[in-house]
């Protein structure tokens, strides 16, 4: 097995309150692979997510990233090596499309001939092409193309891992079902490997190779569909999986 | 009144004189007060324990009497005495707050999802700052030196009683020699100057306000 891109090491994170958010948290992601982290509100999949581009800092444990521990890193320097995509986009409104794409290219200095065709490739790749939505706004956009450009974004300067939050939880059921869909065929096109956060298990199962489930701060089992169902490793999982998972 | 305006035309040279005096005082008293003003709010904005006593210190300089203040500041080395140094000094004052409570207003408005986008993708901590935070706020601080710089244009008629020259020279004159005529050259200009500085900035705002 190649090197992880991505490795979590006993890791344990508290907030000032005292209560451990994440206790004993170890999960490694290989090149391309995506593995998603379920489980219900407060379980610590989202701090968890976070420790891996140094928005948050692990307590104990380490974090290791493209083979080097995280700490190590120059935080911003990592995280334009890192894509990142959040609910809603989390795009700058008073950017445009384009502008948006082009974020992390600029961050890296790219030229603006080289910026200029990747936005186009992405924008394209994403179903908004650039002649009718490079000049727009995110105000003029629906959820599902917000969510669009925020994924372009994140893939702009071809990160070798991607970061997800909720990704498609702000969207109608519908919508969400189509990036779902797209999703799966964008990712078969990237070399990137995907950590994703979802409290929807059936939304795990589909877009994910491996599934994490979370609960209490704590990782009660990672595996893929099969595993989950047929073996689950505690009442927790059993419960969870044959509860969400339809 | 077509006694007042032929007094206005003989008088021309002088009105024109003094209103460029105002002007200066004002412009210049107001760009020290962004320059000290937009930079100090970014930086309250990490401290927000902070910031409310800088900004209850400020609110409470405001309501210091402005001719009081004026006095005041005579007698204090280095930035008082006679002229237009202690007036623009006690405009930069009177400026600050609005600027100062605007700009942290305006930060601290900023949807924290964009800020933590900003942070995810890797911008340095001026470059989000610069790129997103100040942008987006513009329209807000705006507001604020919009506010600071009208009720300059008013301050400043009073900077004449310490011999800081532009139109409160006419308004002071007026008073003393009772004649109404004197007060309004004085007056009018600074009344028109005020809307005028009031109307530019509020064009400024639209133009570069929210594009969404």
């Amino acid at each position: 097995m190649t090197a992880p891109i991505l490795e979590y090491s006993d890791i344990r994170k508290g907030f000032s309150s005292g209560r451990a958010v994440l206790e004993g948290f170890s999960l490694s992601l290989g090149p391309r692979e995506t593995v998603a982290l379920v489980g219900p509100s407060g379980c610590g999949k989202t701090t968890a997510l976070k420790l891996a581009n140094r928005l948050l800092d692990a307590d104990a444990g380490t974090v290791r990233v493209f083979g080097r521990a995280a700490a190590e890193q120059e935080p911003v320097e990592l995280r334009r090596k890192i894509g990142w995509v959040i609910q809603e986009g989390g795009l700058f409104p008073h950017w445009t499309v384009r502008e948006n794409v082009e974020a992390v290219p600029r961050l890296l200095g790219w030229e603006k001939g080289e910026r200029r065709k990747r936005s186009d490739e992405l924008l394209e790749t994403v179903g908004l092409p650039a002649g009718q939505y490079a000049d727009r706004r995110p105000s003029g956009l629906s959820g599902g193309q917000r969510q669009r450009v925020g994924v372009a974004r994140a893939l702009a300067a071809r990160p070798p891992l991607v970061l997800m939050d909720e990704p498609f939880g702000a969207l109608d059921p519908i919508s969400r079902r189509t990036m779902q869909r797209e999703f799966l065929a964008w990712k078969a096109r990237w070399d990137a490997a995907v950590l994703l956060v979802t409290h929807d298990l059936a939304e795990a199962f589909r877009l994910a190779d491996r599934v994490a489930v979370l609960e209490g701060g704590r990782l009660h089992q990672v595996g893929t569909r099969e595993e989950l169902t047929r073996s689950p490793a505690d009442a927790f999982v059993r419960e969870f999986v044959s509860e969400f998972g339809a | 009144m077509s006694n007042l305006s032929a007094f206005l035309w003989e008088r021309r040279g002088e009105i024109l004189a003094l209103t460029g005096e105002h002007i200066v005082l004002v412009a210049v008293a107001s760009a020290i007060a962004v320059a000290v003003g937009v930079p100090v709010g970014v930086a309250l904005t990490r401290r927000p324990a902070l910031a409310k006593s800088v900004l209850g210190f400020a609110n409470v300089v405001q309501a210091i009497p402005s001719l009081a203040l004026f006095g005041f500041l005579i007698p204090v080395p280095l930035i008082g005495g006679i002229g237009a140094r202690t007036a623009i000094v006690a405009l930069v004052v009177y400026s600050l707050l609005p600027i100062l409570t605007n700009t942290y207003t305006g930060i601290r408005s900023v949807d924290p999802a964009v800020i933590e986008a900003a942070d995810g993708i890797g911008m340095t901590l001026g470059q989000r700052r610069r790129q997103v935070e100040l942008p987006l706020a513009l329209p807000v601080v705006l507001a604020g030196v919009r506010v600071a710089v009208v009720v300059s244009v008013g301050l400043a008629t009073i900077a004449a009683a310490i011999g800081a020259g532009g139109l409160g020279v006419l308004i002071y004159r007026g008073i003393a020699t009772v004649d109404h005529r004197l007060i309004l050259a004085g007056a009018l200009p600074a009344a028109v100057l005020a809307l005028a500085f009031d109307f530019g900035l509020g064009a400024l705002e639209k133009l570069l306000g929210p594009k969404r």
